[in-house]
């Protein structure tokens, strides 16, 4: 901690800075004090309310002037509680990656806010950043890139302990990098070895134990199977389920394959083109869907069955997502929509309980973005 | 139906209907790599055959040699460091393995094509779509520039791309994935060939573009009676539009079977593993079953049955004795047509 801030006073080094600097390194204690202590019963750990990302789209050289904005992510709100699996999934570019991001505040958010333990992340920097970046952790989607060729699983693993000393000291973490290759089941004398001589499977259990190291609360996992084969996807999943129950961990876990999502899920969010069409619990989303979009994506699905398919209604739309800088107006799904009407251009619908459904105690009610939100089993064969 | 008429310009490519055999069959293929750490023995004895109108889906994992076949059977294959040191493919009753480069050329595209993985990478990002697919019809049939192009604008409208004649000009990174890949299906149809062979057409597909594509796949395969050969790992897919099934595994086939009859019944330890082993969509299930293990290094597969040190039901023989791909039958001795399975211990498998 000591050589800490003495880095952080090299970079104030301005003299008029100072002062602001301490009332802020106040302010920073008290958030680090926060976020370090342990989440209030009941609380959830995150609270992502109206989060928008917007990327500007500029035109010429020299005098750049905005001429519109890619809405990846257009006002997304949602909870997450400590131990829970949170699913999102959704079409390629309809933003769940750039949510991951914004978590990570790897990218700056255009709006909304991040609240982990309390303290908006959004707007935090200095040492109370760096103690919430130390509690979320990611696992990328394609083991193949996300690992360094030129360094040992060793320095790989060992890595986040370079910025947060504190989790382990130095003479302690080839012991600890050891322990972490022990704990996602690969063998611990393989510490020196290169990315190359693993597997697509056991690289991507070299990412989850990176994930790990920092004994972090929350992991967002971005498509962590999608680039492993059938046999070996089922050996990840169990791991992660396996972990999450051993260090009471929460997951956001972003994927298209919604079998995947099903099995690994608490509760699921299924976005379209930057918004959350549809969120409830598996049973809710799987058995008793309301979105039109979510049927639609659900009767997609092909289903490992020929037997039960035969009863299953498909319901096959036209035409492709809509582009992000140029969404439709009213409700984004309305283009594809079977059941669009008038009123679906002009009135955005609310991520809500839809009226029919609210104070009836059904599955269904649960919250849906749709003016025309109606039950439908399609997963089942009828 | 107007522009695209076979017997005017092709010299009639299905005159010879006369032959009364499967379209292709594959017989004790063989194919290996010779690599810096010894030779890759990707495919080791395949036998297979698709008819006329037939989908015949093969499935695996990577390295399986589910590709390298099709390859192999396409004439595609790089050699060297490829080699077929064994086996005949036959198509049409003729051996193409014995065919010389330019007898190859005529069957490639005209009578069998090929639709691959990825189309931004299949496809040149410096000729505008409607000069990619207009070549098919200038170098095998000889027509000029605007024919082509006109020719172009039909498969485009076949394959149900909206506005065709304004985009025939424009370049693959203007289309979205899933009209890349319906560019990639007009051109394996251009010529109107007899065998398709697509290799993990929809693996890099959303899931509602997925069924829209495979859905184009399966009406052009009835409008035109043609064979496909399907080549994917996932169990949905195959599930949606294959007629049989065959599942290899370290180069080899290990089961074969009508498509129903596998999702009920599997007679090998591991297509069972691998049914087990993805999740449902309809029920909450608890902890996934996982085949321990990985797929073995083709520099070095076990003796015996490959699949013998991640299965659970090994034994001795196993690690000695090669298992034949030989039928499967009924517990009192009925024929289960189609049905085979290379396991020592099928009865057990498919019965107990």
């Amino acid at each position: 901690m000591a050589d800490l801030s003495k880095s952080e006073e090299a970079v104030d080094a301005t003299p008029n800075v100072t002062e602001v600097a301490t009332v802020d390194a106040a302010t920073e204690t008290e958030a680090v004090a926060a976020i370090e202590a342990p989440v209030q019963q009941g609380e959830p750990i995150l609270q992502v309310r109206n989060l928008v990302k917007h990327f500007p789209l500029t035109q010429g050289i020299l005098f750049k002037r905005q001429v519109g904005a890619v809405k990846a992510v257009d006002g997304i709100s949602f909870d997450l509680y400590q131990g829970e699996t949170l699913g999102i999934v959704g079409e390629s570019g309809c933003g769940k990656s750039t949510v991951a991001k914004l978590l990570m505040t790897l990218e700056k958010a255009t709006a909304g806010e991040v609240f982990y333990k309390g303290q908006d992340i959004t707007k935090l920097s200095g040492r109370a950043l760096k103690a919430v970046r130390r509690n979320i952790q990611m696992v990328f989607q394609d083991p193949y890139t996300s690992l360094n060729p030129r360094m040992t699983v060793g320095d790989i693993i060992g890595e986040p302990f370079d910025i947060h000393p504190e989790v382990a000291p130095k003479g302690d973490r080839r012991r600890k990098v050891q322990d972490l290759l022990d704990v996602v089941g690969l063998n611990p004398e393989y510490i020196n070895r290169y990315p190359h001589q693993f597997s697509g499977g056991q690289r991507q259990r070299i990412g989850i134990a990176r994930g790990l190291a920092l004994n972090p609360e929350i992991i967002i996992c971005d498509e962590p199977v999608s680039a492993l084969d059938v046999s070996v996807q089922a050996q990840v999943i169990n791991l992660m389920e396996k972990l999450q129950d051993e260090f009471n961990l929460s997951y956001i876990f972003i994927a298209h394959d919604l079998s995947i999502v099903r099995h690994i899920s608490d509760r699921v969010g299924v976005m379209y083109l930057g918004k959350m069409a549809e969120i409830g619990t598996d049973t809710q989303i799987y058995d008793h869907p309301t979105h039109p979009y979510t049927q639609a994506l659900l009767s997609a699905v092909p289903v490992p069955d020929p037997a039960a398919r035969e009863g299953r209604e498909r319901i096959i739309l036209t035409g492709d997502v809509p582009s992000p800088a140029n969404p439709p107006s009213g409700c984004r799904f309305r283009t594809r929509c079977w059941k669009a009407e008038d009123k679906c251009a002009e009135e955005v619908p609310l991520l809500a309980i839809p009226q029919v459904f609210v104070g009836k105690d059904t599955q269904a009610a649960h919250e849906s973005a749709c003016h025309f939100a109606e039950e439908k089993d399609v997963v089942h064969a009828a | 139906m107007t522009t695209i008429d076979k017997t005017s310009s092709v010299p009639s490519p299905r005159g010879s209907d006369d032959f009364g055999g499967p379209l292709l069959e594959v017989r004790d293929l063989h194919v290996e790599f010779s690599t810096r750490d010894g030779v890759a023995k990707a495919v080791n004895g395949v036998n297979y055959t698709v008819s006329a109108g037939e989908t015949l889906a093969v499935l695996g994992e990577s390295g399986s040699g589910k590709s390298v076949t099709a390859q192999a059977i396409m004439g595609i294959l790089d050699m060297p460091p490829g080699r077929i040191p064994k086996g005949e493919i036959f198509f049409r009753g003729q051996d193409m393995l014995k065919m010389s480069n330019d007898e190859r050329r005529k069957i490639r595209g005209q009578k069998i094509a090929m639709i691959f993985q990825d189309a931004l990478s299949s496809l040149n990002p410096v000729l505008s779509v409607g000069y990619q697919l207009g070549e098919m019809f200038r170098v095998h049939q000889g027509l000029s520039k605007k024919e082509a192009k006109a020719k172009a604008i039909d498969l485009m409208d076949r394959v149900k791309i909206p506005a065709a004649k304004a985009r025939v000009n424009d370049y693959p990174h203007q289309f979205s994935g899933g009209m890349r890949q319906r560019i990639m299906i007009a051109m394996a149809l251009a010529l109107e060939p007899d065998l398709i062979i697509a290799d993990e057409p929809t693996t890099a597909l959303d899931v509602t573009v997925q069924a829209q594509v495979m859905d184009l796949l399966a009406d052009l395969q009835r409008e035109y009676n043609m064979g496909l050969i399907l080549i994917t790992h996932d169990l949905g897919v195959v599930a949606d539009v294959a007629d049989k099934i065959a599942v290899m595994y370290a180069g080899r086939i290990v089961e074969t079977a009508p498509v129903h009859e596998l999702y009920k019944r599997p007679a090998h330890p591991y297509t069972r593993g691998l049914l087990d082993s993805i999740p449902r969509l309809d029920q909450k299930g608890s902890e996934l079953y996982a085949i321990k293990g990985l797929p073995p290094n083709l520099t070095r597969i076990p003796s015996g049955c490959a699949f013998n040190p991640r299965c659970p039901k090994a034994q001795d023989i196993c690690r000695t004795d090669i298992p034949a791909l030989l039928p499967v039958t009924e517990r009192d001795g009925g024929e289960l047509p189609g049905r085979g399975s290379a396991c020592h211990f099928w009865k057990e498998t498919i019965h107990g």
